[in-house]
């Protein structure tokens, strides 16, 4: 399929794939394993500048958007859905920043997140409130020049490991989801500190943590926009970073499949290879289709955005996300079936990638939400034609 | 420092095969990479740069093809690069090949040190880098695993030998061969392969290098190729069949036979 | 020399562009290249990187393909070369295990010459090693000792052959593929300007021509390549360690020792030797050994090299790795064979749990005898294996082991 990449954008897809192959792949099943945080690799891409593709150039960015982003993720996924999240999810804390930020915390934290030196965090979730970012109970309270900022979040990618975190508390609590505000909190703010790391299903190599605000004082200029802002700097940016999600949906998908048909080919029996039988070429045609369709999907999305990333986008975000995600999930799965009980194995790359696939429909909002958000659109569109 | 690393633009040599029927390479869908040893001297000029300060020219002898692996030399950080090209050169061996080198060389003007990996995977000779070092009459240390120190004036490098390895010491301007224990190269930047898309390859040919008629090309070249064929054939081998015991038995018994062991 | 295509003949068949070994000739529309015909349409064209060996020449069938060998210009008179010449390579005064073999080859090829054969022997205070030189087949040692030339170094060995070589003119020098060996010749070559295969595995002399063929492999053994220097003296070639057998000494033959004294001011020594380190590590030296076992991937841990030592060690066998076990760090480099590691030429190669990608089979295919034991039949390692046991290592290897331990008693 021609998706008429432009010559950056193919080099892009060129140096990703580069680094998954030769950096990435002889690690995976190390990080997987010990669950450790793989910053070899975070310098790897540094090194290549792939960690600011999506940042301006005045900020010591690429200048691109969110297709270059999602092209590298993609690259990425094929060979690791959890090494990858390093870049992904601190894109995902990038976009407050990017979207809504000052001029004066763009120059602050941008440069270092588009050299690969730092990476961001970004904290919505907490014990009682994932989905339903009303229900958020860590406070921000203005004190003089200063706020500070109480409470736990938990689930946090790169939390541990991040030096920038976007959190979003209440500064007041009377106005529900209106009243969620975001800030900047940086490591080593005396009051923050980190709790329970995470022992996961997937993703092993990302770092998942609870991030603990006990008195945590902050400049009051770390405000993100204005009080009362969170609520809608938080859905604008999963509109841009949902796409992210999809390609990483779509890599673990994509690399799942490659081999699958490769090892179709290679495996023996009844004398024959196994793709020569029609219950398996069937079910890699639709394996293909699928995986085709949510990348013409997540490109056609990534570049709607990027074409007006002011325009609220959440219909075709939420659409890539929750699409890719689910594909990842039946492919992984019957990639798995493909390599029959060699799939089911650890020693082979294939069991790992559906257990990667699962968190896809689940984070940045589950694909119940997804389908909420998608279902909302579409009666406001019908509603405003009328 | 003015460094030189001399590349060369070898097929991908695990598709290499030989068609046993005409005695030919079969180079369909190979593809050229930079000689492996090669990315060794890179990464160890770009480090020098990187310690020291200078440039790193980048240096290939070979056709217009052979652009592309320049230019993945300058994504990975080299300056400036230089193609030596000519129908002239058609036919050269490692004799020439050095003295057409070194002849590029003394073009390229002032250089401190030239790098070479300790051989191409293609020909696996490793004679050009010390040719070059004669034809340059400079001291040329091969086999080198690691540099000790680097002065303006002399470089202390650890050649690898059989039993060990020399401390050697060598003046300024001088060549070196490198093997892969020295460095573990680097992969490409995005703005490295921008800037290899604008690069401008210089492109020299036999005149622009001055090069003596009778060293060049297959007149330069002492050596020619007589034959090519396929390795023998070693014929099919003898599975070992039963059980485990059984298999042992047998093979030892052939093993004893050799009166090897 | 050049080659030429004649445009008037050439049909564009493309019969040549498969002759070609190196892939450097193309068809292309006569148009595009400017060549019009009224009759044929396409026409071949030659690449610069063509090293004009002739093969498309002889496959042309319509004589369109014409390499002019122009006369070359002879360097030298080739008839006052004779000799063949062995570098004897010593390190601490003890001449190298190659020189014996290439003494060995340079014996059978004098013969064919009816010439005589010469050691070269620098150093200091090696004439003792003179002596058994001669007893294992020099007729004529050229002794130069001097407290410069103690160990190797690179300038003034090249200075004191390069200057043997001019004044006494052999026919041929061999010197062994080591580390010094491929170094110096090359360097040698150069400062004579003279021809030099590196890595011969097999020396001939042309009955008609009376001149040496080289046969050594290119591309990391997919092909064999026969090389000559037809108007250059002398004729230079580099073997490795093994290739050849090691000649049994004579005893009571005789040969002369020329000593060559050299003016020490007219060395040059640019270089400086600071240190020599052996090192423990690399003291395994997998390409001398005559039995060598395997591991790789297929052990699963570091740990299970432990079943690989110990057959090597009850057979008398050193230890080899493939490249992966390696990179795992499951077994110092010292021990990888295949391209980026050593090449190994044993009489016994046993693989366990190496599935034989290419690399690593270009390293030890030429092994005598190859025993292959790995649990996938379809692994490539097979296909190279004399013998092959398709079978759980952790089973086959610690049964071999008992099975040899048994029979030593």
């Amino acid at each position: 399929m021609n998706y008429f990449l432009s010559e950056e954008q193919q080099m892009i897809k060129e140096l990703a794939k580069k680094i998954a192959e030769e950096k990435m792949k002889p690690v995976r099943e190390k990080y997987d394993e010990n669950g450790e945080f793989p910053w070899e690799i975070v310098e790897a891409l540094a090194d290549a500048d792939l960690c600011g593709l999506y940042i301006p150039e005045e900020y010591g960015g690429f200048g691109g958007g969110v297709l270059e982003l999602c092209l590298c993720v993609e690259e990425l996924c094929k060979i690791d859905g959890g090494i990858a999240l390093c870049v992904a999810a601190t894109a995902l804390a990038t976009f407050p920043l990017l979207l809504f930020g000052t001029e004066e915390q763009k120059k602050k934290f941008l440069p270092d997140i588009a050299s690969g030196k730092k990476i961001a965090a970004f904290a919505v979730t907490e014990a009682n409130a994932g989905s339903d970012a009303a229900g958020i109970q860590t406070t921000a309270r203005k004190e003089g020049d200063f706020y500070i900022l109480n409470g736990t979040k938990c689930f946090i990618t790169n939390g541990g490991e991040a030096e920038i975190y976007v959190i979003i508390a209440m500064t007041n609590k009377g106005k529900g989801a209106r009243g969620a505000s975001a800030f900047i909190v940086e490591k080593d703010t005396p009051g923050f500190s980190f709790g329970k790391k995470e022992n996961k299903m997937g993703i092993r190599a990302s770092s998942t943590r609870e991030l603990v605000f006990n008195e945590c004082k902050i400049p009051k200029e770390n405000l993100i926009s204005r009080e009362g802002q969170g609520f809608i700097i938080t859905m604008k940016t999963f509109d841009a970073s949902r796409p992210g999600v999809a390609a990483q949906a779509l890599g673990i998908a994509a690399g799942a499949l490659e081999d699958a048909v490769k090892y179709s080919r290679e495996r023996i029996q009844f004398g024959r290879p196994i793709c020569s039988f029609q219950a398996v070429q069937h079910m890699l045609a639709d394996m293909a289709t699928k995986v085709e369709a949510a990348r013409a999907l997540i490109y056609a999305t990534a570049r709607t955005i990027d074409n007006d990333p002011k325009a609220r986008a959440t219909k075709c975000s939420a659409m890539s996300k929750l699409f890719a995600s689910d594909v990842a999930m039946e492919v992984t799965t019957n990639a798995v079936q493909v390599y029959g009980g060699y799939g089911y194995m650890r020693e082979y790359p294939m069991e790992k990638r559906m257990r990667d696939a699962k968190i896809t429909q689940i984070y940045e909002g589950t694909n119940q939400i997804q389908r909420d958000e998608i279902a909302l659109a579409l009666i406001k569109e019908s509603a405003r034609s009328k | 420092m003015n460094i030189v690393v001399c590349i060369k633009q070898v097929p991908a040599t695990t598709e290499v095969k030989i068609n046993p029927e005409t005695n030919t390479l079969v180079r369909e869908g190979v593809e050229s990479i930079i000689n492996p040893f090669d990315m060794y001297a890179i990464e160890e000029g770009l480090r020098i740069k990187e310690k020291v300060g200078g440039i790193v020219t980048v240096l290939t002898m070979g056709p217009p093809q052979a652009e592309t692996a320049l230019k993945e030399a300058i994504s990975l950080g080299c300056d400036e690069a230089v193609l030596v090209s000519d129908r002239a050169f058609a036919g050269s061996d490692t004799l020439a090949t050095a003295y057409t080198l070194a002849r590029s060389i003394k073009k390229i003007d002032d250089f401190d040190l030239i790098i070479c990996g300790k051989q191409a995977i293609d020909g696996d000779t490793a004679q050009v880098g010390p040719g070059i070092s004669e034809e340059l009459n400079i001291p040329c240390v091969t086999y080198v695993k690691k540099i000790e120190k680097i002065e303006d004036d002399k470089i202390c490098v650890e050649r690898m030998m059989e039993e060990g390895y020399a401390v050697i010491q060598l003046p300024i301007p001088c060549l070196i061969t490198v093997v892969k224990e020295i460095n573990e190269p680097r992969l490409p930047s995005l703005r490295g392969m921008m800037k290899a898309k604008k690069a401008q390859i210089t492109i020299l040919n036999a005149a622009d290098i001055a090069a003596e008629n009778n060293r060049i090309g297959q007149v330069g070249s002492p050596t020619l190729v007589s034959k090519i064929f396929a390795p023998p054939f070693k014929g099919e081998g003898e599975m070992i069949l039963g059980d485990v015991g059984e298999q042992v038995e047998k093979l030892v018994n052939k093993l004893k036979e050799t009166k090897v062991i | 020399m050049s080659i030429r295509i004649l445009e008037d003949k050439c049909t564009g068949c493309s019969l040549c562009v498969n002759s070609c070994p190196f892939g450097m000739i193309k068809v292309v529309s006569r148009e595009e290249a400017g060549k019009y015909h009224p009759k044929y349409k396409k026409i071949a064209v030659i690449d610069a990187g063509c090293n004009l060996c002739g093969a498309c020449e002889e496959v042309c069938p319509f004589g369109a393909i014409v390499i002019k060998k122009e006369t070359k210009e002879q360097s030298v008179d080739l008839k006052e070369y004779k000799n063949v010449w062995v570098f004897a390579e010593q390190k601490k005064g003890k001449v190298q295990g190659v020189v014996y073999e290439l003494l060995n080859e340079a014996c059978r090829l004098s013969e064919q010459l009816k010439e005589k054969v010469a050691v070269v022997l620098l150093g200091e205070g090696v004439e003792k090693e003179a002596k058994k030189l001669i007893i294992h087949g020099a007729d004529i040692v050229y002794l130069i000792e001097h407290a410069v030339l103690k160990e190797f170094q690179d300038d003034p060995y090249t200075d004191v052959l390069a200057d043997l070589i001019r004044k006494e003119k052999p026919q041929i020098v061999l010197m062994g593929a080591t580390t010094i060996g491929r170094s110096f010749a090359s360097r040698i070559a150069a400062r004579i300007h003279t021809g030099l295969t590196a890595d011969c595995t097999g020396l001939e002399i042309d009955e008609q021509e009376k001149i040496l063929l080289q046969t050594r492999p290119a591309f990391g053994g997919n092909i064999m390549a026969t090389i000559k220097t037809p108007y250059h003296r002398p004729q230079m070639a580099t073997v490795r360690h093994k290739v050849f057998k090691k000649r049994a000494p004579e005893e009571g033959k005789q040969g002369e020792i020329i000593r060559k004294i050299y003016d020490e001011n007219l060395f040059t020594c640019r270089t400086k030797l600071l240190d020599m380190i052996e090192d423990l590590t690399q003291k395994v030296n997998i390409a001398d050994a005559d039995i060598i076992v395997s591991g790789g991937r297929g052990l699963g841990d570091p740990k299970n090299f432990k079943l690989v030592e110990e057959l090597a060690q009850v057979i008398g066998g050193a230890v080899g790795a493939s490249r992966a076990a390696v990179d795992a760090g499951w077994i110092p480099y010292s021990h990888q064979v295949g391209q980026t590691g050593r090449t190994v030429c044993p009489k016994i190669y046993i693989a366990c749990g190496i599935s034989g990608a290419i690399q690593h089979l270009v390293g030890m295919q030429s092994s005598d005898i190859i025993v292959a034991i790995n649990r996938d039949s379809n692994a490539p390692i097979f296909k190279v294996a004399t013998y092959g046991i398709e079978g759980d290592l952790f089973k086959v290897v610690p049964a071999l082991t008992k099975k040899f331990k048994e029979i030593s008693g």
